[in-house]
């Protein structure tokens, strides 16, 4: 796509990084360039060390062995000061926004320059940088009240605000719908453009191909794969995909039997959609949700005047632009939320004035999208986090007494069936990567004996290999009678697994329909489309 | 349930075969792990933990050089009179509120809320335990007596708790205003009663009537050393336990780092709100009962031992930890008891050992930014606090 050529000079290079953390070298041995107007993507599954090697840039971790050239000089990077100071700025992987604060509070945080406040000064700075990324912000409204599209503009406006020449971005489009994630690209390509050296860090080949002049993959802590700007140039979409994905899950898959699965992960994987047993929809009516309202006064978004019914077997979408009352909803269906009006029934049984507890053991249960401040508690280990929901519960807990014993079996026993990276059971749940923890969170929902889940986003984060194997979880407990409701920003996730898919909006859902296939996609935009006219249209009389 | 493990378990194992061995990475890790807490992590723990009472007790010396006594004569009478001779006994009997103290303020603070009403429910508890005892004692056997007052103070120490904690629970009202403003109205309380209801009709000064010493607790056989301490031993050990291997400690824990996860997992944060002041007033409550009844007998008005702002500093010294805490409190209380004496003899004010208590503060302080700095061993405040307070700085933690 571009024609630049590896002569753009290099800003930071690391050569032979290697950071180690009890039980994993989460780098080994990397070298790495990073050069002036280049996009380097950077790839590798679920724990590869991708976030590990940014943090050491960032000035968050110190590498065991190896250094860091900045220009050609070997500089050590001691703090995220001092990154900042030699002009690396990062995007980090959960937002470091401050909710309550509005956007130009959180930009002037980094004001460490100054004593007083130069707001107006950060307000130009704002609409400058703002106007660089081709987006629209408005300084004074509160962090929470971003869409995550715009969140991520912000965060990228905070990174840059110190003035950076090199851009962090790691797994920046993950949350986003696909419009929000053609703006981010272009304002990333804009950036570049403007000479600033840029990592991107991503699970989507898609992306990476539409944006990288340079491309690395981690496996296992090692660099297994650099293709130069000059080679990446010639290449086209699918010999790309063909040689990162071998890179990323290596030469054993490249083998004949798996290369049919690399091939699968590749394409749009409309195979599992047929695994889906046809009539095992059941006419029991799992969920009915009907005339519900909630409108919280923390300033999160409220939910208006819902009705669903999820029969047993069935998936039911929710599509909709993220922040528009999914996470309300979800909380409510779990009982995390007081509705003010309607009702909720689980099978026959009126579950409305229920608490999380009791509906969780009828068979309810919540895959929270929020993983980091909701899901998990970063400071116990994986085991505990694993049983988190079954604190108290025979057979790992007796009379108030853990039996330790029991809870290590199932914690091992989990971690093996989910596949998650972790060094072992005892290791703090908060040092594991970010797609670790959202295995262990499915690994805790989906194990003993759901009748209901609620996925908020379920397969963010996580890498191919991953992503296609929750999806396959998820078509398989629908066909053992589970019903489902899955919300996703990404619609090809509601059209490969949903029956039906409800578009929802400003806390209403606005339409419905079901899952046709190829035109699924078609339909839903013109639900959102045809709403939007009906909006304009009534505050036009 | 068996049929649907099985459909996961298929599900997931035809992909984890071909991606990285789950051995590669748990064989040599069994032995990282015991390496957890590696021996310089635990030596960097302790360097973390002592710095600042050594640092303390040099910079303690030099003012008093400056002030032109001997510090070595001072430091050794602190020993000489907090040790040796009857002097450990005395520190212990002063060890026996301290520790029910610190106890229960660590209850409250692992759950990331702030009992600072700490005065009011120990005065009031001492207050009115000293106060009905002259009655009960006229009507019921002494040990029965004893024990009745004991729950007397328990249940006083944690009444004072529930306003703040229904507020909190209820309405998210920030609790350190509300125990505060609780311990103002309730310091008061206790001195109108000293002065009222309660009043010694023999004796013109404002205090109580002192309990004979024939119905206080019980020595020890063979020392000076009133029952209550083996009472807060065992309490203290049990709350220990509580904490550290049952499910109500993991949940507190768990409510402790977030009180949003908590609710998502399914605890009653409301109803823990509550459990944790009540736990907290009531240990409270008990040290006061056992300092009344073990060492004082009486209560004159306007008296505060202020053990509260004593303790705290040592509290997360000890990290949450209620064993943890035991050697701290035993250092104050030698420090404490010792140094009375050792003040006198030094010509010095007695207030030079709150100077002491503030200069470990100072140092822990300073001691807490170089170790975040340097990664040097485990941060005093509980993590969430470091974070939130982290972030107000706008350092980042991430990933
Ligand atoms: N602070 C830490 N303490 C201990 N182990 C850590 C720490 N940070 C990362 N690790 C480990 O290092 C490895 C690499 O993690 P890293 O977060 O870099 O992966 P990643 O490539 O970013 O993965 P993901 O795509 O899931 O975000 C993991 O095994 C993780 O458990
Ligand atoms: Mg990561």
């Amino acid at each position: 796509m571009t024609t630049q050529v590896a002569e753009n000079p290099v800003i930071v290079g690391m050569k032979n990084v290697t950071k180690t953390f009890p039980g994993v070298v989460a780098n080994d041995q990397i070298s790495l360039d990073i050069r002036q107007g280049l996009v380097h993507c950077l790839l590798g599954e679920n724990g590869a060390g991708k976030s590990t090697l940014i943090s050491i840039l960032a000035g968050m971790q110190q590498p065991d062995s190896g250094q860091i050239e900045i220009d050609g000089k070997v500089s050590r990077i001691t703090s995220t000061r001092a990154a900042m100071k030699l002009g690396v700025g990062v995007v980090y992987q959960h937002s470091t926004l401050i909710s309550s604060m509005t956007v130009l509070e959180n930009l002037m945080l980094g004001d460490t320059k100054r004593v007083l406040l130069d707001k107006k000064g950060a307000r130009t700075k704002l609409r400058d940088l703002s106007a660089l990324l081709g987006a629209e912000i408005d300084p004074e409204i509160k962090a929470r009240n971003l869409g995550l599209g715009q969140q991520q503009q912000v965060e990228i406006i905070k990174a840059l605000w110190q003035g950076s020449r090199v851009l962090i971005l790691d797994e920046p489009t993950s949350m986003l719908t696909p419009q929000a994630i053609e703006s981010l690209l272009a304002s990333v390509v804009r950036l570049r453009n403007e000479g600033l050296a840029v990592i991107f860090i991503t699970h989507k080949l898609r992306e990476a191909y539409a944006i990288g002049d340079e491309i690395s993959v981690l496996r296992k802590g090692r660099m297994v794969k650099h293709v130069p700007a000059r080679e990446l140039a010639k290449m086209n979409e699918s010999s790309l995909k063909n040689t990162v994905l071998t890179a990323m899950f290596g030469d054993d898959q490249a083998s004949a039997g798996n290369r049919k699965t690399i091939e699968e992960l590749a394409g749009a994987a409309t195979a599992s959609r047929q695994a889906r047993k046809a009539g095992s929809v059941s006419e029991t009516t799992v969920l009915s949700v009907s005339q519900v309202t909630c409108s919280p006064n923390d300033g999160t978004r409220g939910i208006f005047d819902i009705n669903i019914a999820i029969r047993a077997g069935e998936i039911l979408g929710i599509a909709g632009i993220d922040g528009h009352g999914q996470s309300t909803l979800a909380e409510v269906l779990a009982g995390q939320r007081k509705l003010q009006s309607g009702r909720v029934l689980l099978g026959e049984t009126d579950v409305t004035h229920l608490d999380v507890r009791a509906r969780q053991s009828m068979g309810l249960r919540y895959v929270t999208d929020d993983r980091l401040h909701e899901g998990i508690v970063g400071n116990l280990p994986v085991s505990l986090n694993l049983l988190l929901k079954r604190v108290g519960q025979k057979p790992f807990w007796n009379r108030g007494r853990i039996n330790r014993q029991e809870v290590l079996d199932e914690s091992n026993r989990l971690i093996s069936e989910f596949d998650i990276r972790t060094p072992n059971p005892e290791t703090r749940a908060g040092t594991l990567s970010g797609g670790n923890i959202q295995k262990l969170l499915l690994a805790r929902e989906l194990s003993n004996n759901p009748k209901l889940v609620i996925f908020n986003k379920p397969t963010y984060g996580l890498d191919l290999k991953t992503v296609a194997r929750v999806r396959e979880i998820i078509l398989e407990f629908a066909n053992e009678g589970v019903a489902v409701l899955l919300i996703s920003a990404d619609l090809d996730e509601l059209t490969e697994l949903a029956d039906r898919i409800a578009v929802i909006s400003q806390g209403r859902l606005i339409g419905e329909t079901p899952n046709v296939g190829a035109r699924t996609a078609e339909i839903v935009g013109e639900i959102i489309v045809n709403e939007g006219a009906a909006a304009t249209g009534k505050s036009r009389k | 349930m068996s049929d649907k493990k099985q459909v996961v378990d298929s599900a997931m194992r035809t992909v984890s075969t071909d991606g990285i061995p789950a051995e590669s990475l748990t064989a040599a890790d069994t032995a990282g792990q015991r390496s957890k807490r590696s021996g310089k992590e635990i030596a960097n723990l302790l360097i973390r933990t002592i710095t600042p009472v050594v640092l303390a007790i040099i910079a303690g010396g030099l003012i008093l050089l400056a002030m032109g006594k001997d510090p070595l004569f001072f430091y050794g009478n602190i020993i000489n009179y907090g040790i040796m001779g009857r002097g450990w006994q005395q520190s212990l009997v002063m060890m026996t509120p301290l520790l029910l103290l610190a106890a229960g303020l660590i209850v409250v603070f692992r759950g990331k809320l702030w009992n600072l009403g700490y005065d009011a429910q120990y005065l009031l508890a001492a207050v009115l335990v000293i106060g009905f005892a002259p009655s009960l004692n006229a009507v019921l056997p002494w040990w029965l007596t004893l024990i009745v007052l004991t729950l007397l103070g328990v249940a006083v120490g944690a009444a004072w708790t529930i306003v703040p904690a229904i507020l909190k629970a209820r309405f998210e009202t920030n609790e350190i205003i509300t125990t505060l403003m609780m311990s103002f109205i309730g310091v008061g309380i206790a001195n109108l009663l000293v002065r009222g209801p309660f009043q010694d009709p023999d004796v013109v000064v404002p205090q109580t009537e002192s309990i004979p010493l024939d119905s206080m607790l019980p020595y020890i056989p063979g020392t000076r050393i009133h029952v209550g301490l083996i009472v807060a031993v065992v309490v203290v050990l049990i709350l220990h336990w509580v904490l550290t291997r049952t499910s109500f400690g993991l949940r507190l824990d768990i409510f402790g780092a977030n009180p949003k996860t908590a609710m998502h997992v399914g605890i009653n944060t409301s109803r823990m709100i509550v459990t944790l002041f009540i736990i907290s007033g009531g240990l409270i409550g008990l040290a006061a009962a056992m300092d009344m009844l073990g060492l004082w007998g009486y209560v004159r008005s306007n008296w505060n031992p202020e053990y509260g702002a004593a303790v705290i500093p040592f509290v997360f010294l000890a990290r949450l930890n209620v064993l943890g805490s035991i050697p701290f409190v035993a250092f104050y209380a030698i420090v404490a008891n010792g140094g009375q004496i050792a003040a006198q003899d030094s010509d010095l004010s007695t207030d030079f050992i709150l100077v002491l208590v503030a200069l470990i503060l100072i140092f822990m302080s300073i001691i807490e930014y170089i170790g975040t700095r340097r990664d040097l061993g485990q941060s005093y405040l509980p993590p969430g606090l470091k974070t939130s307070v982290a972030q107000i700085f706008g350092r980042k933690k991430s990933s």
